[in-house]
């Protein structure tokens, strides 16, 4: 056993003292219960328990075509539905060797760096709230409803568009797309150093995250943290650059990495991933070619006996899934890796030592989105 | 000394600090410039839903009061999760043929989960979305609807020319 996992083992006493924190805690972000071992202030452990939204998608899957998973992936990771949707697409459709419209790739990516950037405000502005920071709740969410209003014209929803379909999209995008996202990337592009001047640069702010939840780079390998929160303690888990899905390959851009690995490096991360998004979005929007918006389907998508697995760069790390099928047209097992799961239980390593508010920090910059841990 | 130096530079930075972020929320309670928040029950009479809006699932019906609707249960298959249901019945034709039609098109909006799906695979376009999205109830059955109007019937197919 490795270092870091003996680390983790947690050691009960009768003495303890025991505080629930959760499932109705604000600042779990949902219904999550920790229940933390307190030695007056200070942390002993902290204990996850899940499973107060589980709604068994992936055993609903079972009974259900692929064409109907889709739905169910966008209620997983609610703020990166598009990206959960595409990871299901993009399985069938490598199984089934499907070549999907340029079209459909270039708006995919174009989606999927929309929702990053509404999942990252969302959690920008959560993250000062967790802090005591409330103004800077405001600032995140005027600025993500300027996407959440480009999704609302092109899907109809805000927040569960279920706008892929294995072969292609559901519909094509509306006229008016293109230039609503580029009026959105240049309105960003001028209320991103406010970001900076509110809360990045803010004293009390750097004194609550800079050198709070230690992760070392083998602790992130360890536990599997992915995503922004493992990028931050130096540990390269960029799925679009790692193994390139889509038009990826095409794509210039940069993959963020701090080394320091506390909370103030995530949290850097991603406010660089903000800008690398808009970078990708100005190289990609413009150039969306005509064409069709699907690929030619049948009505029944039926995947060829065997295993396949997929993985996508969600907003919070690497999800894979893996679809085990049997021939008919309803898949005999589906798996889905959540980044959210393996990224909760690194919290005791990190919170351990610590005092009771440094925990609230650390899951906040950890950006713990529940439904996707419990499935 | 140097803890006397700490202390008053980290006053320093702090009120500096401060003053930056300060000046941005200060420059918006001067000049706001939009206003961001939706004036909800207010605007009431305005506002306007995209066209693309998933309120509900509806079936749009012509001036005489008929629909699309064959009663061929394509919907009812695709759903994922039990909204639609449908109920056929029999009844003579002008050549005195039984014939299949609709008799109700229920829909279930509290299990709907908005995935389009029975709108997409629609094979004679009967189904559509509706920009309602009020729907608020008191009691769950009242969420059960029947999406063919009272006395409507199936528009006839329009003679190729």
């Amino acid at each position: 056993m490795s270092e870091e996992v003996t680390k983790n083992i947690i050691v009960r006493d009768d003495e303890d003292y025991i505080i629930n924190m959760g499932p109705q805690h604000p600042s779990t972000h949902g219904v999550l219960r920790l229940e933390v071992c307190l030695n007056g202030e200070t942390v002993k452990y902290v204990i996850p328990h899940i499973g107060y939204i589980h709604r068994a998608i992936e055993k609903m899957s079972e009974s259900d075509t692929y064409k109907q998973i889709i739905h169910l992936t966008d209620r997983m990771d609610y703020l990166s539905a598009h990206m959960n949707n595409e990871a299901v697409c993009l399985a069938v459709e490598n199984a089934l060797e499907i070549e999907v419209p340029k079209r459909v790739q270039y708006i995919r990516v174009v989606l999927d760096e929309l929702t990053r950037l509404a999942s990252h405000h969302l959690w920008w502005s959560a993250f000062g709230m967790d802090l005591g920071a409330l103004t800077a709740f405001f600032y995140g969410m005027r600025d993500r409803e300027k996407i959440l209003a480009i999704f609302e014209e092109s899907f109809g929803s805000r927040l569960l568009h279920s706008f892929n379909t294995p072969g292609g999209l559901m519909h094509d995008v509306h006229p008016d797309f293109q230039k609503h996202t580029m009026e959105f990337v240049r309105y960003f592009r001028k209320k991103l150093p406010e970001y900076k001047q509110l809360l990045t640069d803010n004293v009390i702010f750097h004194n609550r995250t800079q050198g709070i939840g230690k992760m070392s780079r083998e602790t992130a390998i360890a536990f599997g943290v992915t995503g922004p929160s493992g990028r931050g303690s130096g540990f390269a888990c960029d799925v679009r650059k790692v193994a390139p899905y889509g038009l990826y390959k095409e794509i210039d851009f940069n993959e963020i990495l701090y080394d320091e690995g506390d909370s103030f490096a995530r949290y850097l991360v991603r406010m660089d991933e903000m800008e690398e998004s808009l970078n990708i979005l100005e190289q990609v929007t413009d150039n969306i070619p005509e064409g069709d918006y699907t690929a030619k389907m049948k009505s029944i998508v039926k995947l060829p006996e065997g295993e396949y697995f997929q993985r996508v760069e969600t907003a919070r790390g690497e999800l894979g899934i893996y679809i085990v099928s049997d021939g008919k047209k309803f898949p005999y097992r589906i798996k889905f890796r959540s980044p959210n799961f393996s990224n909760l239980f690194v919290l005791n390593t990190l919170a351990k030592g610590g005092l009771i508010a440094d925990l609230v920090a650390i899951s906040g910059s950890l950006d713990l989105v529940i439904p996707d841990i419990d499935r | 000394m140097n803890s006397v130096i700490k202390y008053f530079t980290d006053i320093y930075k702090g009120v500096r600090s401060l003053w930056a972020g300060m000046r941005v929320t200060g420059k918006y309670f001067v000049r706001p410039g939009e206003i961001v928040t939706e004036q909800y029950p207010e605007n009431r009479a305005t506002l306007k839903m995209e066209d693309r809006f998933k309120g509900e699932v509806i079936m749009p019906h012509d001036k005489n009061n008929q629909h699309q609707c064959t009663g061929c249960g394509v919907c009812e298959l695709n759903c994922p999760n039990g909204s639609i249901e449908i109920i056929t019945k029999k009844v003579p034709n002008e050549d005195g043929k039984m014939v299949r039609v609709i008799d109700k098109h229920i829909y279930h909006l509290s299990m709907c989960t908005f995935c389009e799906l029975c709108i997409k695979t629609c094979p004679f376009n009967a189904l559509a979305w509706g920009q309602d999205f009020e729907h608020a109830v008191f009691d769950r059955s009242k969420l059960d609807k029947v999406l063919n109007k009272p006395g409507s019937s199936l528009k006839k197919k329009e003679a190729k020319s």
